[in-house]
């Protein structure tokens, strides 16, 4: 049988033009997809690190057992936990991320989002200062002028400048990339920047000094700065600017360059003004490049839930934001949290090793399709269907764009949604005196 | 213990990040093809002719805050002075825990040493294995 327009659930860009061909078997052929998306569609089968069965972990083995009591377990552990922390949610849909709210309310947990390793401090930016935005739509039908700062969708979001930005043909841009500037800054020549007209390569952690430098040049202030910002001739800056201005509808897209670097959200902060104050000369709008394909809709789902959308505790009855008190790492960094329920991510490969330690010491729930080194620490193992695959539901474009998210293939798996809507019951069970 | 000596080492600057081969593996974290993609270092020609690596030896680098053993690549996309790791737990083992109040650890940045090491790449199961676990 074959599907037509499949949306992508591997990053942001959520294409929705993939070809999914599927038998008895499962999955046989994707076309359209890159090889990221591929790679996820395709990887949905047995051989392929499923886990199986649930499993809870006895004498240290993760031994098999049946759903019903891998949720009485679960349940179990988070209602005897004081500070109960429920992490993960970017490679699921919006209807499981509600479930997670619910799960949240219902025990008093935190629930944060893998955005507070990711684009958290973009999150942040945006709260500050607010957002100058578009629809990816409008960027590929308007924009003369493709800036990428610190991102390099040539290998995260390898789709990206043909369908959306820099190469990308549209009402309004006939010509496609010749039609286009593509200007790249970054510490390191990635194959972005070797397919720009221009690469400005700047020292690792000076983001935010060269961005104050180009505020300035636009402001008319160029003769404060030296000859020199950052190791950067000021020429080239002003240069910059003047490519700037000059865009009809220009487009700043930015990654984890800024968001990880020294600086973190004032980086975003600068960013954001720097796209404000251009429109003062012209239509401007800049862009996170969102990297798990969900990861903006956790933050839509908990903004409209709670009014928060990252790292919001509820143990106070009423949702609570601090984000560097309130964020995972940094509730188990403090040794806060107590039990973790892990969720669509994989948190012992990306956090900080000590973190991870953390996360070793307290008891860990999984819910997740594959095995991957978040099993090696978990107590209670939840193998689920996966999302975007063998699951419908909503899913939010990098440019904030809800989608309807595609189910090719039966799966024999819960989702994520059920399995979390059983955790609940089971905890509401428990009561109050466990 | 000699062939573990030191000859030269380099101080540089460790950015980690996304790479193709990386994202395409990722949702196969205990597979060959993950070890592979994310377990691997890359430098300037420069540093790495200054480090004197033989084929079969790789880089242990180390920060403040953990050290970890990775196979060396050539990217004339760097300067000398960078280190690219791939995403993952290879590259955390040298990233540290603080957020600076907003809630993400600096990825990006750490100042690392990089020297010649004839040790092996810890697989991945390895690198988690001091974390076993005994609760029921």
């Amino acid at each position: 049988m074959i599907h037509e327009d499949v949306i992508c659930s591997f990053c942001g860009c959520l294409c929705d033009d993939i070809r999914v061909e599927t038998n008895d078997e499962g999955i046989v052929k994707v076309k359209g997809a890159c090889r990221l998306g591929s790679s996820k569609i395709l990887g949905h089968g047995p051989g392929h690190g499923r886990i199986s069965k649930p499993m809870i972990r006895q004498d240290g083995e993760l031994v098999e057992v049946g759903y019903q009591e891998a949720y009485d377990r679960a349940a179990s552990i988070l209602k005897a936990a004081k500070r109960p922390l429920l992490y993960g949610w970017a490679s699921t849909v919006c209807e499981a991320h509600e479930e997670g709210v619910l799960l949240a309310e219902e025990i008093g947990a935190v629930i944060d989002s893998t955005a507070t390793v990711c684009h958290g401090p973009s999150v942040i930016g945006v709260e500050e200062k607010g957002l100058a935005g578009a629809t990816l739509g409008q960027v590929k039908n308007r924009a003369d002028l493709i800036l990428f700062w610190g991102c390099n969708p040539a290998e995260a979001h390898p789709r990206h400048m043909r369908r959306y930005s820099s190469n990308s043909t549209g009402r309004f841009t006939p010509e496609g990339r010749k039609g286009r500037t593509v200007v790249v800054i970054d510490v390191r020549e990635t194959r972005t920047a070797r397919l720009a007209d221009r690469f400005i390569r700047i020292d690792p952690g000076t983001d935010y000094q060269v961005i104050s430098a180009l505020r300035l040049i636009l402001a008319g202030k160029a003769e404060i700065l030296g000859d020199e910002v950052c190791g950067l001739p000021k020429g080239m800056l002003v240069d910059l600017v003047d490519i700037l201005k000059k865009a009809r509808f220009g487009a700043i897209f930015f990654g984890l360059g800024l968001t990880h670097s020294r600086g973190r959200y004032k980086n975003i902060d600068c960013a954001l003004s720097l796209t404000a104050e251009l429109n003062a000369h012209t239509k401007f709008m800049i862009m996170p490049m969102r990297g798990h394909y969900n990861v903006a809709g956790i933050g839509q789902v908990m903004a409209w839930e709670g009014g928060y959308p990252m790292s919001v505790d509820y143990s106070r009855g009423a949702p609570y934001f601090n984000p560097g008190e309130t964020a995972a790492c940094d509730l188990l960094a403090r040794r806060e949290a107590d039990a973790a329920l892990i969720i669509a991510s994989d948190p012992a490969s990306n956090f900080p090793r000590s973190i991870v330690e953390a996360l070793a010491e307290i008891p860990v729930i999984q819910i997740d399709p594959y095995e991957n080194p978040t099993t090696l620490l978990a107590d209670v193992v939840i193998p689920c269907a996966i999302a975007g695959v063998e699951v419908e539901g909503t899913a939010y474009r990098m440019d904030g764009l809800p989608l309807r998210m595609r189910k090719v293939i039966e799966s024999d798996y819960p989702s994520d949604e059920e399995i979390l809507k059983e955790i609940r019951e089971s905890a509401r069970r428990l009561g109050d005196d466990h | 213990m000699d062939a573990q000596i030191m000859v030269v080492s380099v101080k540089a600057i460790m950015i980690s990040g996304r790479t193709l081969g990386q994202g395409a593996a990722c949702e196969a974290k205990m597979s060959p093809d993950y070890f592979r993609e994310a377990s691997s270092c890359s430098l300037s020609q420069a540093d790495l002719r200054g480090l004197g690596i033989s084929p079969g030896e790789n880089l242990e680098v180390t920060s403040e805050h953990g050290s970890v053993i990775l196979a060396p690549q050539e990217d004339r996309g760097l300067d000398p002075g960078i280190i690219f790791i791939p995403m993952g737990p290879w590259a955390n083992c040298l990233v540290g825990p603080d957020t600076s109040g907003c809630g993400t650890p600096q990825y990006k940045g750490v100042h690392v040493e990089v020297k010649v090491t004839t040790f092996p790449v810890l697989a991945i199961r390895e690198l988690f294995g001091r974390f076993g676990r005994t609760r029921t």
